[in-house]
């Protein structure tokens, strides 16, 4: 399942790349992008890991900015 | 500016005129040095503490290497050796940049997005006769919506009554209006110019064109570029090696030499404060998305920056005939009347054949332009693949190929030039022909020519036409290389022999309409489909869609392609240049902290504002 994501309060570039980084190495993570330009992330995981994955896609922008957050409609 | 982008400037504000006072109390008396300490300690929380606080905050997270980490230690080191007005001055400097940063950036997204902003929010629905305003998202398939002159049309729909003409630009960049009558359909995003509209809604608000074109142009910026995927990776070991040869600067040459330390650390705070890897990191994407947005605006859309790259190194484009460099609809292009006038011959022809369906009937029954009476013809016969006999105004007509006519044991004339000519008899004399042909595009051979200076060396047609007919337009729009009577899998063959020939670094381009190409359009490296707005068959196919019929937008394209990795190569040069120049006056101890806080904010500041530049590019 491939989704997107709003992000909130996403400040700086540099930090959009960790993020980035940071979810492109989790488990169950198929592929992510972080587009700085329209505050999106773009998340593509297995549909039974989903939400797993994407709490723990939250922690690794938590720890790179710890005001952005990930608007689940 | 935004709530938090005030905060800082009064934070701001504050500090510089503390900074200034503090400067000056400093100067005319003379204090002893813990309480110069303790004032400027004063001065530099007002804007710094935030600084600090998410300093803090950032190494409990683990993560180390952040501006906020870099431009504390620079300004507890300058505390430490002794400079104090330079502590205040680096964190002030660097606030006033960052605010920069931060409007420049929102300015040029805000900027984006309104070139994007296809559809309004709401709508016009006639529920039980009267007229009520609604989001979008609440409009169902099936209901009635008003459009009044200068309104964007919200959704997908049909014309219910009234006709009015509407301007489609904000889709395809197409500056000339089309006419909407009863039955026609009308895509969202559109403005209806003339007349009050009721439509019926025929898509929901997610599936409608505008949400579609936007979302696409949105998920572009997730196909990244070589170009920014290069940029981010060499971010993550620039700012580590910075820091250490900041550290490598602070301790060694003081050890080795034995001079103090004070001067050195000062070196390294300007190694520390340019180490910030952010002007290239955000100037780059912000590039690559204005061109996109540039793109969209005039009707090409990019389905991610690395297409735009890969557009803008096209070595080989290779084109479709009928619908992408032709018009792919049939015209009457000459006519040759014998013995009649070419007024009665095209008269007699659109009666003759006005009970077909066959193309060449249509164009012909367009051509005459009048209501056709039907009471006029008598005893029609038509012979597929040859031609037609009627009784016209009591005169025997014959309308065909030559095949036919010389069936009928006359002698039509063979025409010069390419197309399929019908040829007529009356009342068994020869009546001269009328030619038919596929029209080649007006803008194809401005599309060619913009090909090829944009450094395109070789641009070939297939077409599963006739030689003669792909000969026609290959030479009227001087191709480099015409494949005619080409089967799909010959295509796919041709295209693999084209890649064979790439020069390295170099890409093949297929331009089509979009249908079965999909194999095609695999062997490329950007594949463009034309005449996009409504067809989501091709919008899904391709990497690049133009919502006209137009060639010359791919040449805007590449033009625009150009110019963007023109702009970004600018910004990584200049960045990168700015900060080698002042890594080695700091090095030299020539560097002041003012000019390497400079060399991390003022540099983002002007790449940002230079990467705006690919949203205006203009078409000449």
């Amino acid at each position: 399942m491939k989704k997107v994501f709003k992000l909130n309060d996403l400040d700086c570039a540099n930090c959009a790349a960790k993020m980035e980084a940071a979810i492109q190495k989790l488990d169950g993570v198929k592929s992510a992008t972080i587009s700085f330009m329209t505050q999106k992330l773009t998340l593509e995981a297995d549909d039974a890991d989903f939400d797993k994955v994407l709490k723990a896609a939250q922690k690794c922008i938590s720890k790179v900015e710890p005001d952005c957050e990930i608007i689940i409609k | 500016m935004t709530k938090q982008q005030r905060k800082i400037l009064i934070k701001i504000i504050i500090g510089a005129v503390l900074f200034a006072v503090g400067m000056v109390v400093t100067h005319l008396l003379t204090l002893p040095w813990w309480a110069e300490l303790l004032i400027f300690l004063a001065v530099y929380l007002v804007p710094g503490f935030s600084v600090l606080e998410k300093a803090v905050r950032n190494i409990a997270h683990g993560q180390v290497f952040d501006e906020n980490f870099l431009m504390t230690i620079a300004s507890i080191a300058a505390f430490a050796i002794g400079q104090y007005p330079e502590a205040v001055e680096v964190i002030l400097f660097y606030q006033v940049g960052e605010l920069f940063e931060k409007i420049a950036v929102g300015r040029s997204r805000q900027a984006v997005s309104d070139l994007l902003d296809l559809c309004p929010d709401e709508a016009t629905v006639l529920r039980d006769g009267k007229p009520e305003t609604v989001l979008v998202d609440e409009v169902e398939v099936g209901e009635h919506i008003l459009v009044r002159p200068g309104e964007k049309i919200p959704l997908d729909a049909a014309v219910f009554e009234g006709h009015t003409t509407i301007d489609t630009a904000a889709l395809t960049g197409e500056s000339m209006p089309v006419s909407a009558a009863e039955g026609d359909a009308v895509c969202s995003g559109c403005v209806n110019l003339s007349g009050a509209v009721e439509l019926v809604v025929t898509k929901p608000a997610s599936e409608s064109t505008a949400s579609k074109i936007m979302e696409l142009v949105e998920e572009s910026a997730s196909s990244k570029a070589k170009t920014e995927q290069f940029i981010t990776k060499f971010a993550r070991y620039y700012t580590p090696c910075v820091v250490i040869a900041a550290l490598i600067l602070a301790v060694v040459p003081p050890l080795i030499a034995g001079q103090p330390f004070s001067g050195w650390i000062y070196r390294a705070l300007t190694f520390l404060i340019i180490s910030c890897p952010c002007a290239l990191v955000i100037s780059v994407p912000l590039s690559f998305f204005g061109g996109i947005g540039c793109a969209s605006k005039n009707g090409v859309l990019v389905k991610g920056s690395n297409y735009l790259e890969a557009l803008s190194h096209a070595q080989t484009v290779v084109m479709d005939k009928t619908g992408t460099l032709t018009e792919g609809k049939f015209h009457v292009t000459r006519q040759k009347a014998v013995e009649i006038t070419p007024e009665e011959q095209l008269e007699l022809a659109a009666l003759a054949e006005s009970a077909s369906n066959h193309p060449i009937a249509q164009s012909l029954k367009e051509a005459y332009g009048k209501a056709i009476d039907t009471e006029r013809v008598e005893d029609v016969q038509e012979i597929a693949g040859h031609g037609v006999s009627a009784r016209v105004d009591g005169k025997q007509v014959l309308a065909g190929n030559a095949a036919y006519l010389e069936d009928a044991g006359l002698q039509p004339e063979t025409p010069t030039e390419i197309g399929t000519a019908v040829h007529l008899a009356v009342n068994g004399v020869y009546a001269g022909y009328i030619l038919i042909a596929d029209t080649i595009k007006p803008d194809a051979a401005q599309a060619v020519q913009a090909f090829r200076q944009a450094g395109v060396s070789t641009v070939a047609m297939l077409t599963g036409d006739s030689e003669s007919a792909a000969e026609a337009v290959g030479d009227t729009l001087q191709l480099d290389e015409v494949h005619a009577k080409c089967l799909p899998a010959d295509k796919v063959q041709f295209m693999q022999a084209y890649r064979a020939k790439l020069a390295k670094g170099r890409t093949l381009v297929f331009v089509g309409d979009g249908m079965n190409d999909a194999p095609v359009l695999a062997q490329s490296d950007v594949g463009v489909a034309m005449g996009g707005l409504g067809s989501d068959a091709a919008i899904a196919a391709a990497d690049l869609v133009i919502l006209d019929d137009k060639p010359s937008k791919l040449g805007l394209a590449m033009h625009i392609a150009k110019k963007t990795m023109g702009i970004a190569r600018e910004n990584i040069v200049f960045a990168l240049g700015v900060k080698a120049i002042v890594l080695v006056l700091g090095a030299v101890g020539l560097a002041h902290i003012g000019a390497a806080v400079f060399a991390d904010v003022g540099v983002s500041v002007i790449a940002i504002l230079n990467s705006t530049r690919a949203m205006r590019t203009k078409f000449k």
